[in-house]
């Protein structure tokens, strides 16, 4: 295609509204797909051109994320969340019925080009699934109704913009709010009281409530902090009382992508003043005067609130220069967004996407918080961390600190989903136990809870008085709830999809790894399993465990591994009896000879298994 | 030279200097720790894990892991060397690894370092992925399904020629190495056979045209040292004029 | 003195070489006689395994229904199961026809080729039908030891038959392995 000229004119205002700079890539890239409903190569090149960066770097940025196509998606591009909590409302079925309904097949666009459908990671809407995007706008609470609807206003080619509100509106669904949700900061007061009790004190209460990184990592926030203003230079000054120092950088971390994780949805959505809050008092202490939110891609609907909020506190001088008339202390936040990918999770690769480049994760140490975005010292933080640390500094370190337990100080927001009744956002002080939580929300027949999302843990019944704690069961926040009617290997599986689609590809033991043991658990679930297979996923599992790279690898085989330790016999009775079968279809491999020859006798067909 | 410190690689110690990674020191102490991606006149990667050594109790890729006094590193271990078999079949299934009509055979590093392993199978089912070749170039061929995307193409194009020629593009298994030309095709760039992206390739993905099979079976590389001697061989000398 | 130890022999998709390869053991195969007997293998022309081969040696991959067949028939009858050479054990040279599909492949040679007269696809069912891929064998059977090369040299034959015979749990040492 060529690209016409208003379009280049288009382009280049886009480009120059952008700075012109490279590190702007992803987001330019992300305008261009909204746009041209994809990367066209020609706009890859004038991009590269106009960005100064290597062709190949803008192809390479734009192959690497799932929500950029190089060929055209539809006027819609339709969404499926294919987290297991959708699956199990019926997501699959949902999925099939809206492409026989728009005559659209999945991961194709509809010849006339209205509209595209494909599966996604999880939406983040795993409390009020099944749930869907269209051009990355939420579809909360899906049903054959619902999908008729949207059919008929595609169809009619009714704009987005027209489209009845109630398709795309997400609850909240906070069902029991404990410390901090309870305990809201009005805008500006932890700043105002922290900058009359003086930054560096302020650190110190952060220090005295023990609070650690809410990502599931668990890092102590002080100590990051403090890291991080004390940096690569020799001395350790208190940043905004004195002097020249590098530059320093404060990133919010909002790509919430673990399946079943929805709480930062909800803190954006309700307490964007708190987190953003939190994220000055930081700029303050480590001395930054820039600050990015990167926010995933699916919470494309939380954007133009979040704009709005960041508009609000640059009015109040909360954001901006002299903030609350304290000379000296700048800072500002940008929003960047992701565009679909759960690897920019984690903080060097979410560092390398802010860069506007492929989200593969850095080599450490050295770490970002020494070393971070451009090479600066760069606290990342988790939303929930932030909200934390705006509380604390208003209430003190003491009252913080006494929530929790010895070694997990404070509460931790959940989010729950699966089988229970009431699915939604809980917060408890750590130490509750896992019984109390299934309790509260109405689970019933519980089989098993994926703890902390794919890459955290799979308990059992009998592991139900564990608690939640840095010392016991660390969690970011996902909490997926199983019944007994559920089949615990579908589950792997939907979870070794999910890690195999996610592997950013840079260090072998992953990018190969999590696509075998993706295919041995096909294998298994398709009653194909022999022995032999159960042993070498184990072990398979045990080495991309212990090889990988970084988190992604190093989680992606836990439920595998946590359910094969506590239910070998599930396992087990998949099995053949027979000691090897072929991972795939034999007879189905003589398929195309047969067509072609117009054979079908005894000897053009192959037993799967040797008799 | 400023000699500091000492850690241990297998029980013996080895002296390391400021800004040393594991492998920089055992390289020098010729040691040879088995590695793909990794290659002195490069800014480390650290993307293979074939270097994967163990450090005081946990696993780090030698290549990018900073010496530091005291260290006690474990490698050349029944494990790790287990390890490292398995990162190698790896390697293997994911593309088309045909030897015996390649002919970077003998030369190959990949295939040096499986030798060293003892890999005698794949152990995995194979993904015969469909991965493009590029004969455009009148010199130089590009065979994508040799590929083993540590990069060193990708970093000497942009490190030592200056000109961006290669780089990665696509996601997990469908990674693969792209070509800076809006063909996408190597006739379009700048590459010439004298470049060192050219030459730097560990495995036969790029060729330079006409010199295949020049030495005799018996007389290649492999076939005359193993890879740990010819690593040793040039590496201690060639870290002295690290480009990175 | 102790019965001989069975060796069955063949070869799928592949070349013949690994046999060959195997011959030049030259005389030593006089002091291999003495300990063991060739069963089913193409140099006996014997069709079938007897009911307990000791050691399967399969040469090639899979690239047909009677390649399946015939691997499965000394998966059966071999105590030992062998891959030996490169296509055995990854496709080797038949398996680079797995970037075209077959139907292409069948095609280019029945249909649409240069001096195809009277273009057909060969459909006697005394045929065997192809596989749309080309596999290593210990896909579909377990596969006890792998003696790569193409070929393996005559002195991995005999390293490996001799480590086995004498009761050592076999293995090669640096200079035998070779993948070409």
């Amino acid at each position: 295609m060529t690209i016409s000229d208003a379009d280049q004119a288009w382009l280049s205002a886009v480009v120059a509204n952008h700075g012109r700079h490279a590190t702007r890539l992803l987001q330019i890239l992300r305008d261009v797909q909204d746009h041209f409903r994809h990367i066209p190569r020609p706009v890859m090149q004038l991009l590269a051109e106009q960005l100064g960066v290597p062709l190949a770097q803008v192809q390479g940025v734009t192959e690497f994320y799932s929500f950029l196509s190089t060929q055209p998606q539809g006027r819609y591009h339709l969404q499926l969340s294919d987290s297991i909590s959708d699956h199990m409302l019926g997501s699959r079925a949902l999925g099939t019925y809206l492409c026989d309904k728009l005559g659209v097949a999945d991961g194709e666009t509809r010849a006339d080009g209205r509209v595209s459908f494909a599966y996604t990671s999880c939406s983040g809407l795993c409390d009020q699934g099944p749930a869907g995007l269209v051009n990355g706008w939420w579809l909360p609470k899906l049903d054959r109704s619902r999908i008729d609807r949207i059919s008929a206003l595609v169809e009619a080619d009714v704009p987005l913009s027209q489209w009845p509100q109630d398709l795309f509106s997400a609850r909240d669904n906070v069902r029991r709010p404990g410390l901090l949700l309870s305990n809201p900061v009005a805008s500006g007061s932890a700043l105002k009281w922290s900058l009359m009790r003086g930054l560096a004190s302020t650190l110190d209460e952060v220090d005295k409530s023990g609070l650690r990184g809410r990502g599931g990592a668990g890092f102590q926030t002080s100590w990051k902090w403090r890291f991080c203003f004390e940096g690569p230079e020799e001395t350790a000054v208190c940043p905004v009382e004195k002097g020249e120092r590098m530059e320093r950088y404060v990133v919010c971390n909002a790509d919430e992508g673990e399946p079943g994780t929805f709480k930062d949805r909800v803190l954006l959505n309700s307490h964007a003043h708190q987190v953003f809050e939190g994220m000055t008092l930081c700029a303050g202490i480590v001395g930054a005067k820039q600050g990015f939110l990167y926010l995933r891609g699916e919470y494309l609907a939380l954007r133009a609130k979040l704009e709005a909020v960041l508009a609000e506190r640059r009015r109040l001088n909360l954001l901006g220069v002299g903030i609350l008339g304290r000379e000296g202390f700048d800072f500002d936040i940008e929003i960047h967004m992701g565009a679909g990918a759960y690897i920019c999770g984690e903080e060097s690769a979410l560092i390398e996407s802010l860069e506007g480049k492929r989200g593969t994760p850095r080599n450490r140490p050295p770490y970002p918080v020494t070393h971070g975005y451009l090479g600066r010292p760069t606290v990342v933080n988790n939303v929930e961390t932030f909200v934390a640390a705006a509380a604390i500094a208003l209430k003190g370190g003491v009252w913080f600190a006494s929530h929790g337990t010895e070694k997990s100080k404070g509460s931790k927001i959940l989010s729950i989903c699966g089988d229970c009744a009431r699915p939604g956002i809980y917060e408890y002080d750590f130490g509750v136990s896992i019984a109390q939580i299934l309790k509260d929300c109405g689970a019933a027949n519980t089989f098993g809870v994926q703890v902390g999302g794919p890459s955290g843990v799979f308990i059992g019944e009998q592991e139900f008085e564990r608690r939640l704690g840095f010392e016991d069961l660390a969690t970011g926040g996902s909490f997926m709830i199983f019944d007994k009617t559920r089949d615990v290997l579908e589950i792997v599986r939907n979870f070794t999809h999910f890690f195999a689609h996610e592997s950013c590809g840079f260090c072998t033991p992953c990018r190969v790894g999590t696509s075998l043991l993706r295919n041995a658990m096909d294998k298994l679930c398709a009653g194909h399993g022999a022995a032999g297979d159960l042993v070498e996923i184990g072990n398979l599992g045990q080495f991309v465990r212990a090889a990988s790279h970084c988190g992604l690898g190093q989680t992606a085989a836990n439920p595998l591994l946590a359910t094969l330790e506590r239910f070998p016999e599930l396992y087990q009775s998949r099995l053949k009896s027979i000691s090897f079968e072929p991972g795939f279809d034999l007879d189905g491999e003589l398929s195309t000879a047969r067509r072609m020859t117009g054979r079908d006798d005894a000897h053009a067909h192959l037993e799967q298994e040797s008799v | 030279m400023n000699i500091r410190n000492t850690i241990t690689i297998d029980g013996t110690p080895v002296p390391f200097q400021d800004g040393d990674t594991i492998m920089d020191a055992a390289t020098r102490a010729g040691i040879y720790i088995p590695h793909l991606c990794h290659n002195p006149e490069f800014k480390p990667h650290g993307s293979c894990k074939l270097c994967t050594v163990n450090v005081n109790g946990r696993n780090c890729s030698a290549c990018t892991f900073p010496a530091a006094d005291g260290q006690q590193v474990l490698n050349s271990t029944e494990e790790l060397n287990a390890t490292r078999r398995t990162i190698t079949q790896m390697l293997f299934v994911e593309g088309n690894h045909f030897c015996p009509s390649c002919e970077k055979s003998g030369n190959c590093q990949l295939q040096g370092v499986a030798y060293f392993l003892n890999m005698l199978d794949p152990h995995f089912p194979l993904f015969y992925p469909e991965r493009e070749t590029d004969s455009s170039h009148p010199d130089i061929l590009l065979d994508r399904d040799r590929c083993i995307l540590c990069e060193l193409c990708v970093r000497a194009s942009r490190e030592i020629d200056g000109k961006n020629v290669f780089g990665l593009s696509g996601r997990g298994i469908h990674t693969h190495l792209v070509v800076n030309a809006d063909s996408g095709l190597l006739k379009d760039t700048d590459l010439t056979p004298a470049d060192k992206a050219a030459q730097v390739c560990p495995v036969g993905a790029i060729i330079v045209k006409r010199h295949g099979f020049e030495s005799p079976i018996g007389a290649r590389q492999f076939d005359q040292q193993n890879v740990s001697e010819w690593s040793l061989s040039w590496e201690p000398a060639a870290m002295g004029d690290e480009h990175g | 003195m102790a019965e001989k130890i069975k060796v069955a022999t063949t070869s799928l998709a592949g070349c013949f070489g690994c046999h060959m390869s195997f011959l030049d053991i030259d005389e030593r195969i006089l002091e291999l006689a003495q300990v063991a007997e060739f069963d089913r293998s193409p140099l006996t022309d014997i069709k079938h395994c007897s009911a307990a081969v000791d050691i399967g040696l399969v040469e090639g991959g899979l690239c047909n229904a009677e390649n399946v067949h015939t691997l499965r028939e000394f998966r059966k009858s071999c105590k030992i199961l062998v891959a030996v050479g490169a296509c055995a054990i990854n496709g080797g040279i038949p398996a680079l026809r797995n970037r075209v599909p077959l139907e292409e492949c069948l095609a280019e040679s029945y249909l649409h080729g240069v001096g195809v007269e009277n273009p057909q696809i060969p459909s006697d069912p005394e045929l065997p039908l192809l596989l749309n891929k080309v596999r290593p064998i210990h896909e579909v059977v377990k596969v006890d030891y792998f003696l790569p090369g193409c070929p393996p040299s005559a002195d991995v034959f005999w390293k490996f038959l001799t480590d086995l015979t004498s009761g050592h749990e076999p293995s090669l040492p640096y200079p035998l392995v070779h993948y070409d």
